[in-house]
């Protein structure tokens, strides 16, 4: 299958294989009017299989979305056909209305104009607590 | 501007220099007395409270200061929708502190994201209840003359039990403490205290189901209430709720120094027969309450005397 290449934009490549939807939603893509190509499945020597994302468009990307999707994604901005930076992804420290805290004891579940807000507490095991209520989910 | 939130939001020296303060407190108390004159405490209490409240509000009046507030949401604005972050920004305008207590977990830590003036959290949920750890600091430190190298078992609820969560949270960073917890299965402490605090900082801990096992060892039990109002499941509390019951028979084998503590209100997890044993603290533990509630907030508003 051949995918053209992007002029201005951004690639998204070395997405665990079957993610590619969940980044697309999270990023919020869908709002996009632009071109975006999503390939599932691509071959890969490191990784055996990956997904792919082409945005055709200049943006800033939400890395702290992308980062605590998949650390090992690996974003490249392009610009006029050319590959003109590599940004590195991390486990962010802190996630802001990234994720929703599920605890029904949690202020956030009656106070619904507050950012939920996550931060990281165990990098090895990916583990981010609420800050109201520390709970993990 | 310093709030209390979670017991480790004071560093271990400003924990120690709350605890002197409230010592000088209590062998000065005429010293202290005009200490907060023109100070106003405003107790912003969403969930009903006995000791909490009045500890809070006798250690202004000790200090000299006022006192405003409600004790319970039915007869505040939050009847009508308002949000906790308006509460607090309009009760800033009114008083010089506050103290909160909120069923839902985290509700002072966003009172104090907004408030202009310090926030203590007097309880939030099954979350922290800092100023019952500072009390039980305060009491263990007044009966054992230390805050290292001694066993202490909790005991009862150790699941929905804030004040155990937040006693393990601030002993943890102390050395030589030995945690034997004894609950039900059902009601044992959530697995990221298990993780993160004994675990993580290699602290020895036990997890029993008996009292008797291990009442022997202890240096310090620490009782907790079974509370009906953690459960949602009204036959589950039923079963429970006897579970770990304190009396002279099960004191039978404990040391002659040990000491027993509990935040009150109990049920019948302590035996009133325990309450003539001299190694009973939990009447002079809620008398410490005053005196350490005097020393934060003191500490907070930045009075020096």
């Amino acid at each position: 299958m051949k995918i053209d290449s992007i002029q201005n934009g951004v690639v998204l490549d070395h997405i665990t294989a079957g993610m590619a939807l969940r980044v697309y939603k999270d990023l919020g893509l869908d709002k996009f009017d632009c071109s975006i190509a999503v390939l599932q499945n691509v071959k890969s020597n490191k990784m055996g299989k990956k997904d792919i994302l082409k945005i055709d468009k200049s943006y800033d990307i939400n890395l702290d979305v992308l980062g605590y999707i998949d650390p090992n994604i690996t974003v490249s901005i392009i610009r006029d056909g050319q590959t003109v930076e590599k940004k590195k992804l991390a486990l962010p420290q802190k996630l802001i209305n990234i994720k929703k805290c599920k605890n029904p004891r949690c202020i956030t579940s009656v106070e619904t104009d507050i950012p939920h807000i996550f931060k990281l507490t165990d990098e090895e095991n990916r583990v981010y607590r609420c800050i109201y209520c520390e709970a993990d989910k | 501007m310093k709030h209390l939130i979670d017991p480790t939001d004071l560093t271990v020296q400003e924990i120690d220099e709350i605890l002197d303060l409230a010592l000088d407190i209590i062998d000065n108390k005429e010293k202290y007395s005009e200490s907060c004159k023109g100070k106003k405490l405003a107790t912003l209490f969403f969930e009903p409270s006995t000791r909490t409240r009045l500890s809070f509000e006798a250690a202004m009046m000790e200090l000299g200061g006022n006192v405003l507030g409600f004790s319970s949401a039915d007869s505040s604005s939050a009847t009508k929708g308002e949000s906790v972050g308006d509460t607090v920004k309009v009760v800033s305008c009114y008083a010089d502190i506050i103290a909160m207590r909120h069923p839902k977990e985290g509700a002072p830590l966003l009172a104090s994201m907004l408030a202009d003036v310090p926030v203590i959290n007097a309880g939030d949920g099954g979350h922290n209840h800092p100023t019952q750890t500072l009390t039980d600091l305060l009491t263990i430190r007044r009966e054992k003359g230390r805050l290292n190298n001694f066993t202490i078992g909790l005991c009862g609820d150790l699941k929905f039990g804030r004040t155990v969560h937040s006693l393990i949270k601030a002993l943890s960073r102390y050395s030589g403490i030995k945690f034997v917890l004894i609950s039900p299965k059902e009601l044992k402490v959530p697995e990221y205290i298990i993780t993160e605090v004994f675990e993580k900082n290699n602290i020895e801990y036990e997890e029993v189901t008996t009292m008797e096992e291990v009442i022997d060892r202890l240096d310090i039990i620490y009782m907790t209430r079974v509370q009906k109002e953690r459960f949602f499941n009204e036959a589950e509390y039923v079963r429970l709720k006897d579970s770990y019951i304190l009396d002279m028979n099960k004191l039978k084998n404990a040391k002659k120094d040990l000491s027993i503590l509990h935040p009150l209100p109990r049920v019948n997890e302590i035996a009133t027969e325990v309450d003539a044993d001299p190694r009973a603290c939990y009447f002079r533990q809620a008398l410490n309450g005053k005196y350490v509630r005097m020393a934060l907030m003191l500490t907070l508003l930045g009075v020096n005397v």
